[in-house]
């Protein structure tokens, strides 16, 4: 939902990134307003990846220039706890397996850390096993999965509903999910997106990274960016989604050439 | 960092006990004034000293000559000493009222307080099947089991032997529906404590046994345990010893298992300056399963040191170990895992793993599997891991909101429950997870 009287909740500015000696992010800018959903969509090594692990504060990313303001303050400056008690949450491309750790335990101790931070009280286990009970009906999935160790011996489907699951008990108020539609059949993409529909709020605004446009068939954005080379070389409607299946990445790739000869700079943004 | 592959065929030669301590050294004169204070102390004993006087005298003799081991020898090339000498040379009687643990006794579980000087029976109704072996049955068998093991002369059964003026022996006959839970509790007292106990399972019966070591003091426990398996017999055995810098844990379990009987130990150690815990089982003909879990957790300069050996002495054996460590500032874990599987032992399966979790520089993980395997027709597989917390792991719960102090700490629980789990049901009221990473000081 666009509205442009919204408040912006993140603003990423001419943002630059090195892995080791690696530059993966040169120069990005992008802007999201409550009750947005944007689609960030690349080939692999594009740099979308770490855009949304470097925002959650992956330790292995440093950044190199440029600024990410979260509700004005500098998001950069925070922890990676920090960062998810304030409300940014990352849906993960891969979730970690953690043995020995109970999933009910992992969620709950996550749900009251974001509580307290919101100036809640926290929730004692039983007033916990109701929300959680509740908040399962979001992604369809079986109470069974919370007795488990977190993730341990999921499936692909199950790990992603697990994510979303944590989503719903997060509220965050930046979502990004990344390639929350890897490894997830038809019947299993179809929930989760579902699951996120419900969580879109006109109040939080979600950043969806993904190579395809299936996902978006199911969930649809208010904005499309074409990520190369660590840039976003195009921005448009979700109707840029359906051109980029139609035309493919080389259609992209003749955008970074000219870009890339102005390296540092970020490239004007075309809306189509 | 020491890793080092089996197949050490060096190794597989018990060396001899060499005399090393020469009068007037430290470690002497510490062995000296011990031997002479339970001298002293020990004919006073006597009523609960079934076949302890016939090996008394020997033990005390040959340690006399022999002293304590070398650190040249390969037993104890990992594992320092030093500890013990600063343990005042005195018997640890029981400590006065009010510094037995506040645990309350896990619901169901027949709670029996251990102090080597008291009678552990005294005024208790054993539940159906548990009974005071006879006098004349434990003086026979008393011994047995660790020579059966090959373990009889290990030092630290020759040690308790010279000490211990006490054995609580019992006889386990059909399934012991009532878990048995044994303390001792050294508390805030000095000195020596030698324990000693022997349990014989009969055929088809099975118990379920907590062993509950704490210190808190510069004390040293020395506990020897024989469990002798008739066929069908199953044992769970869980032991959890959490002790503090100061304190030592000497500790021997030995095992005989007949065919078809099954014994799942499970053994916890955390916080001792000195704790070491020699786990001897024999399949007496093969047959039999054992299952073994251990966890060993050191900081600050503390030793956890844990010597297993299984062997197969006829055919079908089964064996399933997984050994833990978590190790911390310039604390200190062995493990010395041996299985032995001769000629006999045909169509053996045996897996042993060991995996170490090392969270500061100056730790030292000291992981030796050591499989001797002269059957040809066995399924043995063993490995060791050395890793730090995983940096994946600690990022994707920092993620989620949780400190990177409380992360870590989710980690080490996590990695730590997959052994405690295993403990005896009735081992939750002392919060292994907390007592033994709060002692390591684990950040």
């Amino acid at each position: 939902m666009i509205r442009p009287d919204a408040p912006v909740l993140l603003e990423i500015h001419n943002l630059h990134a090195t892995v080791g000696d690696q530059p993966i992010l040169k120069g990005v800018n992008l802007t999201l307003r409550a009750g947005e959903i944007h689609a960030v969509m690349g080939r692999n090594g594009s740099g979308k990846s770490t855009l949304s692990k470097l925002l959650a504060g992956h330790p292995a990313y440093t950044v190199t220039g440029g600024t990410v303001r979260y509700m004005g303050e500098d998001l950069l400056a925070l922890a990676p706890e920090e960062r998810a008690r304030a409300g940014v949450f990352l849906g993960f491309q891969y979730p970690v397996e953690i043995p020995g750790v109970s999933n009910l335990e992992f969620l709950r101790v996550a749900t009251n850390a974001r509580r307290v931070a919101q100036g809640a009280d926290d929730l004692d286990i039983f007033a916990f096993e109701d929300l959680v009970r509740e908040r399962l009906k979001v992604v369809q999935m079986d109470p069974a999965f919370l007795e488990r160790s977190v993730n341990e011996g999921f499936s692909g489907g199950e790990k992603k509903r697990n994510e979303i699951l944590q989503m719903a008990l997060l509220d965050p108020l930046v979502a990004i999910l990344d390639e929350t539609d890897s490894g997830l059949d038809i019947d299993a993409l179809r929930i989760v997106a579902a699951g996120v529909n419900q969580l879109a709020t006109p109040d939080n605004c979600i950043l969806l990274i993904t190579h395809y446009q299936r996902l978006l068939d199911e969930i649809t954005p208010d904005f499309v960016h074409v990520m190369a080379g660590g840039r976003i070389l195009r921005s448009g409607g979700k109707e840029l989604a359906l051109e980029l299946e139609r035309r493919g990445y080389e259609w992209v790739d003749e955008g970074l050439e000219s870009s890339d000869l102005d390296d540092g700079v970020a490239p004007a943004l075309e809306v189509v | 960092m020491v890793l080092r592959r089996p197949w050490r065929l060096s190794e597989m030669v018990a060396l001899p006990f060499a005399p090393v301590t020469t009068p007037g050294s430290a470690s002497a004169a510490w062995l000296e004034s011990v031997l002479r204070v339970f001298d002293s102390y020990l004919p006073a004993v006597g009523e609960f000293a079934g076949g302890l006087g016939r090996s008394r005298n020997a033990a005390r003799d040959d340690l006399r000559r022999t002293g304590l081991p070398p650190s040249r020898q390969e037993a104890w090339r990992f594992t320092s000493l030093a500890p013990l000498f600063a343990v005042p040379p005195q018997v640890l009687f029981a400590p006065e009222r009010g510094l037995e643990p506040d645990h309350t006794p896990a619901r169901q579980a027949l709670r029996l307080y251990w102090d080597g000087d008291r009678d552990p029976l005294a005024g208790v109704d054993l539940p159906d099947g548990l009974s005071r072996l006879e006098t004349g049955v434990q003086e026979a068998l008393l011994g047995t089991v660790a020579q059966a093991a090959g373990t009889a002369d290990s030092w630290l059964v020759r040690f308790n032997a010279a000490l211990a003026g006490q054995v609580l022996a019992l006889r386990v006959r059909g399934p012991v529906a009532l878990p048995l839970e044994l303390v001792s509790d050294c508390g805030e007292g000095t000195g020596v404590r030698p324990l000693r106990l022997l349990l014989v399972l009969e055929e088809d019966a099975s118990l379920e046994l907590l062993q509950v070591h704490c210190a808190a003091a510069t004390s040293l426990t020395t506990v020897v345990v024989e469990a002798q398996l008739a066929p069908r017999a199953r044992l769970r055995h869980g032991v959890l010893a959490m002790g503090t810098d100061t304190s030592c844990l000497l500790a021997h379990l030995a095992v005989s298992q007949a065919p078809a009987s099954e014994l799942d130990l499970t053994t916890a150690m955390g916080g001792w300056g000195l704790g070491r815990l020699e786990p001897a089982i024999t399949q007496l003909h093969g047959a039999a399963a054992t299952r073994l879990r251990g966890l060993q957790v050191a900081g600050n300069r503390q030793i956890a040191d844990l010597h297993s050996r299984v062997r197969f002495e006829g055919p079908e054996g089964q064996l399933d170990q997984l050994q833990k460590a978590v190790v911390d500032d310039a604390g200190r874990s062995v493990f010395h895992g041996a299985v032995q599987v001769p000629q006999a032992a045909q169509r053996t399966s045996a897996s042993q793993l060991s995996r170490n979790l090392l969270l500061s520089d100056r730790a030292r993980v000291d992981a030796i599997p050591q499989l001797e395997i002269v059957a040809d027709d066995v399924r043995c597989t063993h490995g060791a891991t050395v890793t730090r917390l995983q940096q994946e792991e600690l990022f994707y719960l920092r993620s989620r909101g949780l400190g990177a102090d409380q992360a870590a700490r989710l980690l080490l629980e996590g990695f730590c429950d997959e052994i405690l789990a295993s403990l005896p049901e009735s081992a939750s009221t002392w919060e292994p997870a907390a007592a033994l990473l709060g002692t390591a000081r684990t950040r």
